[in-house]
């Protein structure tokens, strides 16, 4: 089924999407870049495949450039990767000469020429000396959590930030002090994508059957990658607390274990503290489960993303989106999806999840308005639509120095 | 019988909003006073409205970010209280809001000093934003009564939004863009009181929407 801008009207009403193309005849005839590093795979890319179509769709001058680099380049950017989420790491003279020398590289062979250019993460972010001293407005997207960076490395890539005009964080702890305007614009979630799409009862029940998971009792679910920083072990500790009261399942699903020697190392401390107990799946999915993932959400009866510290949290919004009652750890940009009590439960602790996770499943009628809420503030909060229009907006916002901007009649 | 023309037609406009970072942030009591008291006014307008637009379907709606910080991050329900019950429509300007709120939890450090030791956890601070707005005309025009109520079925929240919040307190008009309207292009002075009379921050965006079409349509009706 082609996407377009229509097909989400029946979500999020005819207003908003003629919303957008009032925003969009306002932008006009300025040209739209964007780069990143990476075309398929991450939600980078999975934003990009589906924004840029609709920008277009809208008669936006849009183009989406990938920039190119060797496996060093890429070695390199993962070292500042990590380093921006705290790890003691520091660049050697050689890899920021093979950062800069790709950066480089790829400015010569690259058209940036745009009169809004959106540079997302850091891999491209050097990019930013080919930007012309007038006539166009370059922006710094950052997804990742910089909310306690290497000092060392962001200091070397701060160099380059602050030569941009503005740049855009996911979550207000991640704002750091910079010369430049920072606007806080949260990622989002498709709501036509395969993950999130609406599924029949049939299809949810023939996925758990598949994937072998009873539907006897209450679920408990965590879909996250297989790594420390998700707390699995934390999960299934919670969950024990739980059972001592009410009879449930633990569902754990996620990928990432197979390419990376931390998550498989992960994936054997769960099953360990797993093994012999019937009541919990540890289910290990392949790239691409989208589908798995999705019915697992739908079948849940409450979702847990007991995270320990996170970049947004889009498990959450998509947990949401199907109207599921959660419990999340208060880190990164869970907060901002979850107000505590209103459309969800935030906690701090193996003890705090436990006892959320009692309320709900004890409360269904609780639980299921949390659920609705949830699903509203979705809607209104963290669906595609909503982050087409701030970057529009944002497009607009960056030419007047005013916080109230009034446009005239066209 | 006729239906009486408005001598100037409404347009309606949409509101559309961006955050903007300050960089400043509060992890305590006295640091929210001191940043209360220096942010631009667009701050104090964004944490006191924008649960508005975020939580337009919640019933009841959480209170506004410094009444929610203050409850459920530093654990503080009297001062939370206080603050959640700041009745907002009483206030014309944004000045004056910011000055009730700064008396607020200052007559509460004074009388509970200890207020001054709670501490928000790490990365739960309370981060001060500022509303960028862009405001532009809709397609939706009204000239009369009939012509308004079909207009206001369909408009945004946005849209519904700016007209009876941004315009009465960032703009610092009396009342809301409906009631000038009503009064001054139609001669409906008792509706004009009527939607005036209401207070926007005790309903959902959609249940105000419905109790203005409900005015709206009664009069018609009469």
């Amino acid at each position: 089924m082609t996407v377009t801008l229509e097909s989400y009207e029946p979500i999020v009403g005819r207003q908003l999407v003629e919303e957008l193309r009032l925003l969009a005849q306002r932008v006009g005839s300025r040209r739209i870049r964007h780069v990143n590093s990476t075309a398929v795979g991450g939600g980078v890319a999975e934003i990009l495949t589906r924004m840029v179509p609709l920008l277009q769709e809208m008669g936006l001058d849009t183009r989406w450039d990938v920039i190119k680099g060797g496996e060093a380049f890429f070695q390199v950017t993962k070292k500042i990767h990590n380093a921006l989420h705290g790890q003691p790491l520091t660049l050697s003279r050689q890899e920021i000469q093979i950062f800069l020398e790709t950066n480089a590289e790829n400015s010569r062979t690259l058209s940036l020429e745009g009169e809004i250019v959106f540079i997302h993460d850091p891999q491209p972010i050097a990019l930013v000396a080919k930007k012309p001293r007038q006539g166009s407005r370059w922006i710094w997207r950052c997804h990742v959590d910089v909310s306690d960076p290497q000092p060392a490395v962001w200091r070397f890539l701060r160099t380059y930030v602050a030569r941009y005009d503005a740049a855009i964080f996911s979550s207000p702890q991640f704002v750091a002090r910079l010369p430049i305007r920072q606007f806080l614009i949260a990622p989002s979630i498709d709501p036509l994508a395969k993950k999130n799409e609406e599924l029949s009862p049939e299809t949810v029940a023939s996925v758990l059957h598949r994937l072998g998971i009873p539907r006897d009792l209450p679920l408990v679910t965590q879909i996250s990658r297989f790594d420390l920083l998700k707390d699995p072990v934390g999960v299934i500790e919670a969950f024990r607390l739980v059972r001592k009261s009410v009879a449930c399942r633990l569902v754990l699903a996620g990928g990432g274990a197979t390419d990376d020697p931390e998550g498989a190392q992960v994936l054997a401390d769960v099953r360990t503290k797993a093994a012999g107990d019937s009541m919990i799946h540890v289910l290990e999915l392949p790239p691409g489960s989208d589908l798995e993932i999705n019915a697992l959400q739908r079948a849940s009866t409450v979702i847990i993303q007991k995270s320990l510290r996170e970049g947004f949290g889009l498990t959450v919004s998509e947990a949401l989106w199907k109207g599921k009652p959660v419990v999340a750890s208060a880190v990164g940009g869970i907060p901002l999806q979850i107000a505590h009590r209103y459309n969800g439960m935030l906690c701090h602790s193996i003890d705090g999840a436990a006892f959320c996770l009692k309320q709900l499943l004890n409360n269904p009628a609780y639980a299921k308005r949390l659920g609705e809420n949830g699903r509203e503030h979705v809607r209104h909060n963290f669906l595609l639509t909503r982050h087409l229009k701030e970057y529009l907006l944002l497009m607009i916002a960056l030419e007047h120095a005013e916080d109230l901007i009034h446009l005239p009649v066209s | 019988m006729a239906v009486p023309q408005a001598r100037e037609p409404f347009q309606f406009f949409t509101r559309l909003s961006l955050q903007e970072s300050t960089g400043l942030r509060a992890a305590t009591v006295p640091q929210l006073l001191t940043c209360l008291k220096t942010v631009p006014g667009s701050v104090i307008f964004h944490h006191t409205h924008h649960f508005l637009q975020a939580h337009q379907y919640l019933t009841p709606e959480p209170p506004n970010d410094f009444a929610y910080w203050v409850t459920e991050v530093l654990g503080e329900k009297v001062l939370g209280e206080e603050l959640a019950s700041i009745d907002t429509v009483q206030f014309h300007t944004v000045r004056a809001l910011r000055d009730r709120l700064v008396e607020t939890i200052e007559r509460s450090l004074r009388a509970r000093p200890l207020l001054r030791l709670r501490r928000a956890p790490l990365n739960e601070a309370l981060y001060f934003m500022k509303s960028i707005s862009v405001v532009l005309p809709t397609d939706s025009r009204a000239t009369n009564l009939q012509e308004f109520a079909a207009c206001l079925e369909t408009v945004t929240i946005d849209s519904l939004y700016y007209h009876i919040f941004e315009a009465r307190l960032r703009l610092e008009k009396e009342r809301n863009d409906f009631s000038c309207w009503f009064e001054e292009s139609l001669g409906e002075t008792a509706l004009a009181r009527a939607v005036n009379g209401l207070d926007p921050y005790t309903y959902t965006m959609e249940e105000l929407r419905q109790t203005i079409l409900r005015l709206v349509r009664q009069r018609i009706a009469a």
